[in-house]
């Protein structure tokens, strides 16, 4: 497995191997299924909105449903305004989503289509709204179209119409339904009054009944967002992949926010929940502090699995940084931290991290490549990969056991069902991690040393 | 409803250019003993929730993709690399001391200064790279959509690293934006394969040498062929180009025969070996045991040797017995349902045949990205006109190689087999399906809903973008492109495989509990007041 990748690093500035990446589309297409009733419509060439639609259906195992404007060469040379208007025209026709939610591609990004103005011009049906995000897939990453398909939202619907409605809006970030209902729950038992935008919950982990709805129960109602105006504050879930979503709301509808991480291990989720009760002047309700204790309690029954242990993590800059915090806080050393996603702010907060606890000798890199977190394994092995699916190569390679979190996950099921956010999304997390690591000793023990009790 | 009616009804929802556009595209079969005609390989209208992918999808995610000792550089931004990653289950092994590059994503990451400023700097630097980690034999470069929109000359840095490194450098200029589906694509890279690649090996083949056209190893499918026809005692010389190599891709014209699996995807190829080094080809099936059986015994008269002839059919019947007994219990569980088949350029017309070996009627079938022939025959090749998508897609021209031709048949002999095999013909989808049958091309998310609510058929074979549309519809949904999963599907013991996947999907328990209980049964019985309960 992977016997071509030489363990001699060499310095590479031209070629990416095996990225820890993908373009900017596929998170504004996932962000926009977060939107009920909403049908997200990529203009570009038909393969775009093909393969991400093709790789967030084996993600979820879920209808990710979005249209395409189905450039042509001679769109592609004459520009995709008369595609995307008859898009329009037939998607609404045909399709009746109360709203589209347009981003672009490297194709109609580079012959310079004016989105803005091709939308003004179209024919929308009365009561129905056309929103867009530019996205161009040779800048940033799938996290980067997240991002800024959620700056569209605030920047088409936002307003501010003088009445505040006492809420407190939340963006998620690019992770799971798993992860947004865990965040509601947590809110809901705070007694909080929210927005989550955009929410893909009930939307690509839509019940079996025996009907297909193309616009399921799920998503932000529009309405919700248009209101994000008047909400007293805006928390936002990850400086990548949801900030600039919040500075758009606080720039047109003067909403404050605070940028916190998503909650991933005990201290983001500490910090989220100090920093809510705060803004709503409430006490933590005993719920939530039973599930701190109980989480406590696991990390002391399970630390000697973890204590010391070294680990690689790789995945999306957000995610990321909420599981090296959360390793670190279980004692292990996260030797390789890696996002393909670019952004210095990445390596300078995971370095922050690891001077306060003391850590040395850990490589942490964005703009990475899995390649070279192999390679980088290859000269120092770890006891444990994090990361999505494509770390599998790796884990088989170098027989490291692998737990999978992130996106993408397209050979397990249920994972979008459970969180890893939260006190209980951290259990979960312990739980796979034990296993992980316990299957293995199991595997790999002398007859004499299997243990009855672990 | 008459199917007439239905597909009326389907249509009704439509503006009206949609509607004219849409009718094209469907038919339904009469026994009239003429040709009916559909629309195929023409755009999809804008805003329609196609299936189909880009040109791009068609050359290096099909083609190119699984040459396994290739380095595939993919010359754009980081998406078209990583969707083309270990998604389309083309499998491969290392033979030898070959290098099996298929686990390996390799792209030039283009970013926003290299759309400024012109990216060929950063693809000379990513082939650099490539030749001093890797040592590839070599290497081809896939053009994306803003590689050709910002003028990169790709052709001409092929030509500049081939000359520095002395091995073969291959540009594919197949962006995403050209032609209106996948098949561009198959095009573009057949005929820089041809150009470049075959014709250039001297490995004399064994007897019987065949080649396989168009069989890309899903899920294992060429490697169950192969033991096939090597147990028969053919030679396979290259297998375009599931689990295929570089290396033995330059040898395809040194076989006897070319075996047609695919026909939308190479056709091109198989064509212009004939033309140019005189190999016939022959359609072939080996999805479906009749199939199987009939093609085996259409490559036992093109070679016309009695042992040959024999061995064949001790083999089918050595095949058979291991399997007869079975299927006939699968056949027995699966009898009578109907299924509608929507996949690819081939598939959609293949499976048809071993559906009906399990007792499952095709009631609606269609292409993704086919073109009329593959619909209507090849007959009406002449007749299909030329659009300004099309006609942008270089059609190669290639002469006769007086060195290398060779003649494999008489004329005579020739034109006496052309009546009893498919030789260098291919008859299409319509002629195979039963009266009434509806047909339609590059089904939508809106008539793939409407046609099942209508048609309510028992099964839907189709890809992963509507697999779960239809599964949530409570019918049984089984990708034909990845075979979710399982596989292979061909010759024997693919039937087999294939019709264990069936049962399975058909009767697993999961259907019953669609419906909670207390959605049918009474469930405030005894809760009257004052009752006694």
């Amino acid at each position: 497995m992977l016997d071509l990748t030489p363990k001699k690093i060499t310095s590479r500035k031209g070629l990416r191997i095996n990225p820890a990446k993908t373009c900017q589309p596929i998170g504004a297409m996932y962000a926009a299924l977060g939107i009920y009733k909403c049908l997200p419509h990529s203009h570009g060439s038909q393969g775009c909105c093909s393969y991400h639609r093709m790789q967030l259906t084996r993600h979820f195992k879920d209808p990710v449903m979005a249209s395409t404007s189905s450039f042509t060469e001679g769109a592609s040379v004459f520009g995709g305004g008369a595609n995307l208007k008859t898009a329009i025209k037939n998607v609404f026709t045909i399709y009746n989503p109360d709203i589209m939610a347009v981003h672009t591609t490297c194709l109609s990004e580079t012959i310079g289509d004016d989105l803005g103005t091709i939308i003004a011009q179209a024919d929308v049906p009365e009561g129905k709204r056309v929103i867009h995000a530019s996205t161009p897939s040779y800048v940033g990453s799938h996290i980067t179209g997240f991002s800024n398909m959620v700056k569209g939202m605030v920047q088409y619907l936002a307003e501010n119409s003088g009445l505040a409605n006492g809420k407190i809006n939340v963006i998620p970030g690019f992770v799971s339904p798993a992860e947004m209902r865990e965040i509601k729950r947590i809110l809901t038992l705070m007694g909080i009054e929210y927005i989550m935008f955009p929410d893909t919950s009930g939307v690509v982990d839509a019940p079996m009944t025996g009907e297909h709805d193309m616009y399921p129960e799920g998503g932000t109602r529009v309405e919700d967002i248009i209101d994000t105006g008047n909400s007293d504050l805006t928390v936002a879930l990850g400086s990548f992949a949801s900030e600039d979503g919040a500075v758009e709301l606080e720039k047109k509808c003067k909403v404050p926010f605070k940028t916190l991480e998503i909650p991933i291990g005990i201290e983001a989720t500490d910090r989220l929940i100090s920093a809510l009760a705060k803004a709503v002047h409430r006490e933590v309700p005993g719920v939530l502090e039973e599930e701190r204790g109980q989480l406590v309690d696991i990390m002391l029954d399970s630390h000697s699995y973890f204590y010391g242990k070294k680990v690689a993590i790789s995945g999306d800059p957000d995610m990321v940084t909420g599981l090296t915090e959360f390793v670190m806080s279980l004692g292990m050393i996260p030797q390789y931290v890696l996002t393909g996603t670019p952004g210095k702010a990445f390596e300078k907060r995971i370095n922050r991290m690891l001077e306060g606890a003391g850590m040395e000798g850990c490589v942490v890199k964005s703009s990475g490549d899995l390649f070279e977190l192999h390679q980088w394994i290859k000269n120092e092995p770890v006891d444990l990969l994090l990361g999505n699916s494509h770390a599998k190569y790796i884990a088989r390679a170098e027989d490291i056991p692998l737990v999978r979190v992130g996106f993408p996950i397209l050979d397990r099921y249920v994972h979008h069902y459970l969180p890893t956010a939260g006190y209980r999304g951290a259990m979960r997390l312990i739980e796979m991690m034990t296993n992980a690591l316990l299957e293995r000793q199991d595997r790999d023990c002398a007859d004499e040393d299997l243990e009855l009790v672990m | 409803m008459e199917r007439n009616q239905i597909v009326e009804k389907v249509l009704e929802k439509y503006p009206a250019r949609v509607y004219k556009n849409r009718k094209a595209h469907m038919l339904v079969k009469e026994n009239t003993g003429e040709n009916q005609k559909i629309q195929a390989n023409t755009r999809t209208v804008p805003g329609i929730i196609t299936n189909r992918g880009c040109c791009y999808a068609g050359c290096k995610g099909v083609v190119l993709g699984p040459l396994k000792d290739m380095v595939h550089i993919v010359h754009g931004p980081i998406g078209c690399a990583y969707y083309t990653w270990g998604t389309r289950r083309n499998k491969a092994k290392q033979v030898g001391d070959e290098k099996n590059f298929l686990n390996y994503c390799f792209s030039t990451d283009m970013q926003e200064s290299d759309i400024v400023f012109g990216g060929e700097k950063k693809l000379k630097q990513a082939i650099q790279e490539a030749v001093e980690i890797f040592n590839p034999q070599a290497i081809s470069i896939s053009a994306t959509c803003p590689v050709g929109l910002i003028g990169d000359d790709i052709n001409a840095v092929a030509a500049e690293a081939e000359k520095l490194y002395g091995i073969k450098v291959m540009a594919f200029n197949c962006e995403g934006y050209k032609g209106v589906s996948q098949s561009a694509g198959h095009h573009i890279a057949n005929n820089a394969l041809m150009k470049h690649v075959i014709g250039m090996g001297q490995v004399q083949p064994a007897q019987y040498a065949v080649n396989i056209l168009g069989e890309y190893n899903i899920g294992g499918d060429g490697w169950e062929i192969s033991r096939v026809l090597e147990k028969i005692g053919y030679h396979i010389v290259t297998i375009m180009t599931g689990d295929g190599s570089y290396e033995t891709l330059k040898n395809a014209h040194k076989a006897d025969l070319n075996l047609v699996q695919c026909h939308r995807s190479i056709n091109y190829i198989a064509e212009m070996i004939e033309e140019k080094y005189g190999t016939p080809w022959l359609k072939v099936n080996f999805l479906g045991l009749s199939s199987t059986i009939e093609t085996l015994r259409d490559m036992a008269k093109y070679f016309d040797d009695p042992a040959l002839t024999r061995r064949t059919e001790e083999v089918i019947a050595e095949e058979m017995v291991e399997l007869e007994g079975v299927m006939r219990y699968y056949k027995e569980k699966l009898e009578g349902r109907t299924a509608f088949l929507f996949v690819g350029g081939s598939r959609a017309h293949h499976y048809q045949v071993l559906l009906k070996d399990l007792g499952v009627e095709t009631v609606m079938a269609g292409y993704e990205f086919a073109h009329r022939d593959d619909y209507e025959g090849r007959e009406v090749i002449p007749d299909i006109k030329v659009d300004a998508d099309s006609k942008n897609i270089e059609e190669l021209k290639v002469e006769k190689d007086e060195k290398n031709y060779r003649v494999h048949l008489s004329p005579e002999k020739y034109e006496q087999l052309k009546k009893e095999i498919p030789l260098s013909y291919y008859g299409g989808m319509i002629k195979e399906m039963r009266d009434n049958s509806i047909l339609v091309d590059d089904l939508n998310h809106h008539e793939t809903e409407a046609f099942v609510k209508i048609l309510k058929p028992d099964m839907f074979f189709s890809g992963i973008k509507d697999k779960y549309v239809i599964q949530k519809m409570g019918v049984y949904s089984k990708q034909l492109h990845s075979y979710d999963y399982s596989g292979p599907y061909a010759a024997f013991k693919g039937a087999l495989n294939f019709a264990k996947d069936l049962d399975m999907g058909v009767y697993t328990p999961g259907w019953k509990y669609v419906t909670a209980p207390w959605k049918t049964e009474p469930m405030l019985e005894g809760m009257l007041i004052g009752g006694e309960n």
